[in-house]
């Protein structure tokens, strides 16, 4: 790693500050961090002046940068390390850039490239999906297939899984998305800088605060915008809130698939609650329109605080008893407990980031690592049971939403009030480049933005927690019931559209 | 069994009387603009230049809902001199036009469907598809199943397939990636048929206008007979345009 610039997190970078190495020196430094338990924050291709350039943030428990020009294909470092595998995925979907010697190397998102390079799949993107993705797939007397989506029996996302099952028994889960794409990285580098809040905060809704925070923090590094103590703190609690009102919302549901019906119906009410405080926060029950680049667009005064705390006086109770009814119910645990285990070391090699990672005994949290906002000043969370199945999952998730609630009732009592949001005039600095991290509620969420020699942005690249942990949720199906999946599914909860982009 | 007794008593009865009663949602709630066409010309210009979305007409002063994300912008630049967004809820329309808007929407009751009424009056069930939005609008259509709003009381429910459905409640741009599954969606709904459009995305596509990755307006593709704006909409804005169009 001794190759890579070491940078902090929201720090801008001169883009001729980040080391530009030859192919296979940069191939060997990224390698040799994921083999010493680096992870990979971001790994994607861009074009600048007509050339093909590759650029990657690593972390171990501090981030680093570098860069090198892309050969029009190379030798696949997934081959080496599973670290990089979706990664490579997109590359190559995105800018038509080859990992030859990809063990499963299959379009991402079904969309063609925008170097107007040859396709690396074979594709004719005149047909509507599905393409030329080979499945992969079991043979034998017994084994059968079972496909579905991307239209679910539900009010859900559209994506499609296919399930290689000998009985009941699930062999191998293959999951194939790319029906949300909606052109999200293409448009953020083409609107006009008025769009780009809007589009952010509709990457994935559910973490609206998450993505709206990774983007503002960047431009704000860009731009060197400052913001006063008092927005740090709202955006702190919508962002825990947000946090909350998920993981309620999705312990509901475990119950509900369980069979348990009475704590989803309760905490299918309270996750509501926890939306109605970002409405009284921000006007909007995802916390739209409230974080801008600069600050936020409602200050958190008095009347707000009582509010909140109230709220959270009356909720936290309830919220501890419907936990304890379904933590403390046989019926529950007995589905819960050793299902849909996913090992430390997969967890490891396939980088699960959040609630996910941390239920399998990963310890990452960026709130803790690379801290934004208020963070850095506020106690870490940790985890008691972290055997890597549902149970855990669902425990974890428990237990964040108790330390969540614990730090909005400490931020509730700081003094410090935001000053009154007057949108401004946003100039980006030219040839310069920044990473943004945040702990969203699925995990670590990540915008990075390159600029040009005017300032105008020549790169904006988004992941999505769901990213790294669509992996996870395939890995916890192996040799599971097929009647599990949905249990599986729920537990670890990722978005289609964060992913899709 | 005893905790689950306990927190039955703890929980109690919490669905809302509404529509018998009305709902006052927060006052920061940004509901149905009220545009002042009396208002200044160049601080109109700098709200529509402003304008996120390009939602705003300045000649007509008109505010186009079903682009509008109700960021709540427009009123913070003008300082209300332009537009306050009300905490009015209630804003779904039967046509497209109906969506520009000063402030004033028709009564949806009177412009629905006479045989719609009819047909779907005691039960509604629909099929939603999910086509490319952020998933925020389908969120907020799920709560209409909890406790609170109990959707399922006025007889309205969500089906698992489309040839269970009455129609079909649309969310997202559009996807090139989700069109032939949102057609033969469609066409899998038995006739007649109803076709709902919800959010800001299925109207006009939203945050995504202009992506070449969408189609970004679900009435090219299929005619739409209920529009229900918002970025996402409140539940109550749907469980307003679903009672009104219907009941």
């Amino acid at each position: 790693m001794d190759k890579l610039l070491h940078i902090q997190n929201n720090e801008k970078v001169n883009r001729a500050d980040i080391p530009h190495l030859p192919f296979d020196t940069f191939r060997q430094q990224l390698l040799a961090c994921a083999a010493a338990g680096g992870q990979v924050v971001q790994f994607f291709a861009y074009e600048d002046q007509g050339v093909s350039k590759l650029l990657a943030v690593m972390r171990t428990d501090k981030l680093y940068v570098g860069g090198c020009d892309a050969p029009d294909s190379f030798a696949s470092l997934t081959a080496e390390s599973e670290k990089f595998h979706m990664f490579e995925r997109e590359i190559g979907e995105q800018y038509g850039l080859k990992a030859e010697g990809h063990p499963w190397y299959k379009m991402v998102r079904y969309h063609a490239n925008c170097s107007g390079k040859k396709d690396v799949f074979d594709n004719d993107y005149n047909q509507d999906i599905p393409g030329n993705y080979p499945y992969f797939s079991v043979e034998g007397e017994t084994v059968h297939e079972v496909a579905v989506g991307p239209v679910h029996a539900g009010i859900i996302e559209p994506g499609h899984f296919r399930f290689q099952c000998c009985g009941e028994r699930v062999f191998h889960l293959e999951i194939q998305l790319g029906y949300q794409h909606r052109g999200v990285e293409k448009l953020l580098q083409s609107v006009p800088m008025k769009r780009m809040p809007i589009i952010a905060e509709t990457i994935a809704g559910d973490t609206t605060i998450g993505h709206g925070l990774c983007q503002a923090q960047a431009i704000e590094s860009l731009a060197g915008l400052q913001v006063d103590e008092g927005a740090k703190i709202v955006r702190t609690i919508a962002l825990e809130l947000e946090r909350i009102a998920n993981h309620i919302g999705d312990l509901g549901a475990l119950s509900i698939d369980v069979a348990f019906g009475p704590p989803a119906a309760y905490f299918g009410r309270i996750r509501g609650e926890y939306l109605n405080l970002s409405q009284i926060l921000g006007g909007n029950r995802f916390g739209r329109g409230l974080v801008r680049a600069g600050g936020v667009t409602h200050i958190m005064g008095d009347e707000q605080k009582q509010l909140l705390r109230d709220k959270l006086d009356e909720l936290t109770p309830e919220v501890e008893n419907v936990s304890e009814l379904i933590f403390s119910s046989p019926s529950v645990t007995g589905r819960f407990d050793n299902t849909g285990i996913v090992s430390k070391e997969n967890a490891e090699k396939i980088g699960l980031v959040g609630y996910a990672g941390r239920a399998c005994g990963l310890k990452y949290d960026a709130r803790v690592s690379f801290p934004t906002e208020c963070y850095g000043g506020l106690p870490a969370n940790s985890n008691n049971r972290t055997d890597g199945d549902v149970c855990s999952r669902a425990r974890v998730r428990r237990e964040e939403v108790m330390h969540s609630t614990r730090l909005i009732t400490s931020l509730l009592d700081r003094k410090e009030e935001a000053q009154s949001y007057t949108p401004q005039e946003i100039q980006l600095a030219s040839q310069s480049f920044v990473v943004s991290i945040n702990e969203g509620w699925r995990g670590e969420v990540s915008h990075c933005i390159l600029t040009d020699e005017k300032g105008g942005i020549l790169r904006y690249k988004v992941k999505d927690p769901s990213f790294h942990n669509w992996t996870g949720l395939a890995l916890s199906l192996r040799d599971e019931g097929i009647s599990d999946f949905p249990l599986c599914n729920k537990s670890f909860n990722l978005s289609y559209c964060g992913f899709d982009l | 069994m005893l905790k689950v007794i306990k927190n039955r008593i703890e929980q109690g009865h919490r669905t809302s009387k509404y529509p018998k009663e009305q709902i006052n949602l927060y006052k920061r709630f940004r509901g149905l603009p009220k545009v002042d066409a009396k208002c200044d010309a160049a601080l109109v210009k700098r709200c529509a230049d402003a304008c996120p979305q390009d939602a705003i007409d300045a000649k007509s002063c008109k505010i186009d809902l079903g682009r509008c994300v109700f960021c709540g912008l427009c009123e913070t630049l003008s300082g209300g001199r332009f537009a306050t967004f009300s905490q009015n809820f209630e804003m779904g329309t039967a046509s497209r036009d109906d969506l520009f808007t000063t402030g004033n929407l028709p009564a949806l009751a009177e412009h629905s469907k006479k045989h719609f009424k009819k047909l779907f009056g005691r039960s509604l069930q629909l099929r939603q598809i999910s086509a490319a939005g952020c998933n925020a609008c389908e969120a907020d259509t799920n709560v209409l199943n909890t406790p609170f709003f109990d959707l399922a009381r006025f007889g309205i429910q969500f089906v698992a397939s489309p040839r269970h459905a009455d129609g079909i409640h649309v969310t997202g741009p559009i996807s090139k990636n989700m069109r032939a599954a949102t057609i033969t969606t469609f066409e899998a709904v038995p006739n007649p048929k109803v076709v709902i459009a919800s959010g800001a995305c299925a109207i006009s596509g939203g945050p995504f206008f202009g992506s070449e990755d969408i189609i970004g307006d679900l009435n090219s593709i299929i005619p739409v007979d209920l529009y229900i704006p918002g970025c996402p909409p409140h539940p109550l804005t749907t469980l307003h345009a679903l009672l009104n169009y219907f009941k």
